[in-house]
């Protein structure tokens, strides 16, 4: 287990230093940051100087360096634009983006798995039929559209719901929430339903056809030749089988929920990291730019630790030690 | 005990929320407005940018400041005049204290004209004709310039005046420098003359500023508002930020885009306001390079034939453009500035006229009756429809024969690609913020400007730009600017397609005067 672990780490730090190698040679292609820091009278000489000052004539590999040591030590730079460290910046969008994500993901378990369970057993039924007709709709609109639509719908015909932003927020000093206020509330059922429509088809279709598989197996058979209560075998023994699939999507799902959010947050105009990321890019501010994908790389390679641990949990064949199964084998 | 700390910060909110909401509902006459693109900083001298100098001309004052017209009018100087050629003496306001209560003095703006000349900031260029500011006496200021600068004082409305002593304090004697890592006190906190006070400032996400009823303006340069507190916020996509005006959630949207205008104004509720921008769209040939770098036509540069140029300029059907891809929201330019600008006249304005019949003759007299292929570079989010324009300008070349590849980037990319000298053939758009056409010529014209990247080279044009830049007399200096327009007009180095027109999205109760430099002053609104 611990040397599994340590495995695990050694090739997350890895993952870090390749994304950030690669992310950081594309910046080249973001275009000129210096044009967008200066007015349009700005001489020559002073463009030139402020490259100098920036480090931006440095050889790639120098500035790659100084970005790796700098980003080690928990520094990302000063904002190009916002001429604020980068790291408060994130720190001050991060609870938006995470609120948001956190609703969208326990909205999409919470839809996506009951009714999976429901067309997995009764796959024949008019309900069935319909709510998969129904999710090729939400796996194949762009987010997007779904996004404005629903502000057409709810905010400019019906004036129920707030179109953009959070509402009205509380600040707890490290984290500032809009779970303790009405505003609040209201402000994140759009963008909460838009971020999790696609997740909640996907684990909808997932655990549909997962349930499909494993009320075949045998054993459900013998549970029911034994009497058990269909609660008891649907909910028991079948769901708990069919979760391990679905624990990696939904993992890596919540990842690319906070990568992704960028659209619904420009959408909605969410205050969140991906409406940093977008306005950054625009600007060709690379320290908010590198800081970021470095951040959502960070996020994937935990959650993916995070799914292979709990895989322990779950399946308790992947206890037995390797070496140990190995040896057996031969 | 955390939880409970949290549950009583909680309540607290709340009630002070709710306390809020009923003292303030009775009179508050509240002012919500979006736009595209929030303030980068609150520093005045760190960011040369339009949505920065908005935010922050509504907190801090300049000596002088411009009315709707854009002309100028007395603010922090009471009233200016060139002492000797090349020095000008301001006479200060009496009386006039910054938000935090200390007393404006003429200390003030020498030390704020001092910053805005350091090396971290980005008003330079404005000022940097300055040999020295010096205090006369408390509420009289002189402004030594290193020649005679006839047009000092429409540099300086950019240049807001700032407390030393609060400055000094706060440790921000100086802008902002990128090359530190710390953030700067003025980078969030102000503290300004001006007609607003700031009480909140989360940036990108909400702004929050309250009318300073002390404001030494209301008055004198414009009745007291009504307007009791400001609500800003940055609504990135266009559709949500009409969505939010159609749903009454703003009041006001500075950039609402052109084909959602119609819908707007059709609302019993809301409407539209339209002016032309100090800002021309134009396309830009190079005629200094021997060769261009991505053409059929190899060994020579078919851009320095004057017969090429103008039939370029007769095959572009700019009422198409208008008409087409402006939805009406344009007006067809015949030079590279816009009305409003000093030296602009009605007569420069006049186009050639559109005529593919004499574009083909031309193009064949100069030996290229099957045209020729070329790269047109194009921005994709700089100017309204920027990529379009360029489009519907290839088809219009193909007319002619002239095989044009567009290349449609961003912005960021595309001027890097101009400052490189990368380009044969290019689109640009400029705006004046001194309303003077000396700045057209100087970055433009001149064969040393350092926009000028079509390196066309006419001395008498050189000649002319230098002499008015110090010329004082009035009537001199007209001619000048009148006989370069004519020189720079005649050679077709830049085809002008259009003046930009804005539109601001209002709710109808709501009375703001639109002003050609897309630069609300808040201080002019009203509520009916």
């Amino acid at each position: 287990m611990l040397s599994y672990v340590i495995r695990r780490l050694i090739q997350a730090a890895i993952v870090m230093l390749v994304v950030a190698f690669v992310s950081f040679s594309m910046f080249t292609f973001a275009g000129d940051p210096v044009n967008n820091m200066v007015g349009q009278e700005a001489s020559q000489e002073d463009r030139e100087l402020l490259r100098e000052r920036l480090g931006l004539n440095d050889p790639f590999i120098v500035q790659f360096g100084r970005f790796v040591v700098n980003a080690v030590q928990g520094q990302f730079g000063l904002s190009y634009q916002l001429q604020r460290p980068v790291e408060d910046l994130i720190a001050e969008r991060m609870p938006a983006t995470l609120e948001l994500v956190a609703v969208s993901a326990v909205l999409a378990l919470a839809v996506g798995i009951p009714f999976g369970v429901m067309c997995g057993i009764n796959r024949d039924g008019w309900f069935s039929r319909t709510l998969l007709t129904v999710s090729l709709v939400g796996v194949s609109l762009p987010t997007f559209v779904i996004g404005i639509f629903m502000i057409y719908l709810f905010s400019v015909t019906w004036g129920l719901l707030p179109s953009f932003g959070r509402g009205p927020t509380v600040d707890l000093g490290w984290w500032s929430t809009g779970f303790l206020t009405t505003g609040g509330w209201l402000a994140l059922i759009m963008p909460s339903i838009t971020l999790s429509l696609f997740q909640t088809t996907l684990i909808l279709r997932l655990v549909r056809a997962e349930m499909l598989e494993v009320m075949r197996t045998d054993y459900i058979k013998f549970g029911r030749a034994r009497g058990l209560s269909n609660k008891a075998i649907n909910f028991g023994h079948a769901l708990r089988n069919t979760l391990v699939p679905v624990i990696t999507i939904a993992g890596l799902n919540i990842g690319s929920l906070i990568a992704f959010s960028i659209i619904t947050e420009t959408v909605f105009n969410w205050p969140g990291m991906g409406l940093l990321f977008i306005k950054a890019v625009e600007f060709a501010d690379v320290p908010i730019m590198a800081a970021y994908l470095v951040m959502v790389a960070f996020v994937f390679v935990v959650i993916n630790l995070v799914v292979d641990l709990l895989y322990f949990a779950v399946d308790p064949r992947l206890k037995i030690d390797t070496g140990a199964a190995v040896g057996r084998l031969s | 005990m955390k939880m409970t700390s949290y549950a009583l910060g909680f309540g607290l909110a709340v009630a002070s929320a709710t306390a809020g909401l009923t003292a303030t509902s009775a009179d508050a006459k509240p002012l919500r407005w979006a736009s595209q693109g929030d303030a980068l900083t609150l520093d005045p001298h760190a960011q040369n940018e339009g949505p920065t100098s908005t935010m922050i001309s509504q907190m801090y004052d300049s000596l002088i400041l411009r009315d709707a017209e854009l002309k100028k009018i007395p603010g922090l100087a009471t009233s200016w005049s060139a002492v000797e050629p090349s020095v000008w003496e301001f006479k200060l306001r009496e009386g006039v204290t910054f938000h935090e209560g200390q007393p404006f003095t003429a200390d003030d703006v020498v030390f704020s004209f001092n910053r805005a000349l350091s090396e971290t900031s980005d008003f330079k260029n404005y000022v940097n004709s300055i040999e020295e500011v010096k205090k006369v006496d408390d509420f009289t200021v002189r402004i030594t310039t290193k020649g005679p600068n006839p047009i000092l004082p429409d540099q300086i409305t950019s240049i807001r005046i700032m407390d030393e002593e609060w400055s000094r304090e706060h440790g921000v004697e100086k802008p902002q420098d990128y090359a530190s890592q710390e953030e700067t006190f003025a980078v969030r906190n102000t503290n300004g003359t001006g007609p607003f006070i700031l009480t909140q400032r989360d940036p990108g996400i909400e702004t929050k500023l309250k009318v300073n009823d002390g404001w030494w303006g209301w008055g004198v340069t414009d009745p007291k508002t009504n307007v009791t507190e400001v609500t800003y916020t940055p609504v990135a996509n266009a559709s949500t930020r009409v969505a939010a005006l159609l749903s009454g959630e703003v009041d006001y949207v500075l950039d609402p885009p052109l084909q959602d205008l119609k819908r707007i104004d059709a609302q019993p509720n809301l409407k539209v306001e339209q002016i032309n921008q100090i800002r021309t769209i134009f396309y830009g040939l190079d005629v200094g390079a021997d060769q261009l770098r991505n053409s059929s036509v190899t060994g020579k540069n078919p851009f320095q034939d004057p017969k090429v140029r103008e039939a370029m300029y007769k095959a572009i059907d700019v009422e198409a453009i208008k008409a087409k891809t402006m939805r009406g929201l344009s007006f067809p330019a015949g030079i590279i500035t816009s009305p409003g600008v000093h030296g602009f006249t009605e007569d420069l304005d006049a186009r050639l006229p559109y005529d593919v019949d004499a574009a083909r003759s031309l193009l064949a007299e100069a030996g290229y009756p099957d045209g020729f292929e070329i790269h047109l570079d194009c921005p994709n989010n700089r100017s309204n429809n920027d990529e379009a324009i360029c489009q519907a300008t290839v088809g219009m070349l193909a007319q002619i024969g002239i095989k044009a590849n567009l290349n449609a980037r961003p912005k960021s990319i595309h001027f890097k690609a101009l400052q490189n000298k990368e380009s044969d053939f290019y689109m640009l758009g400029w705006g004046v913020p001194t309303l003077d056409s000396h700045y057209v010529f100087s970055y433009l014209g001149a064969s040393d400007g350092s926009w000028n990247f079509t390196n066309f080279s006419d001395a008498r044009l050189d000649e002319l730009t230098d002499a008015m830049e110090v010329e004082t007399d009035s009537a001199k200096r007209d001619a000048m600017i009148a006989e370069a327009w004519d020189i720079l007009k005649a050679s077709n180095v830049y085809l002008p397609l259009h003046h930009q027109v804005i539109a601001w999205g209002l709710n109808a109760d709501l009375e703001l005067p639109i002003v050609p430099n897309d630069s609300p002053a808040l201080r002019m609104a009203m509520w009916k």
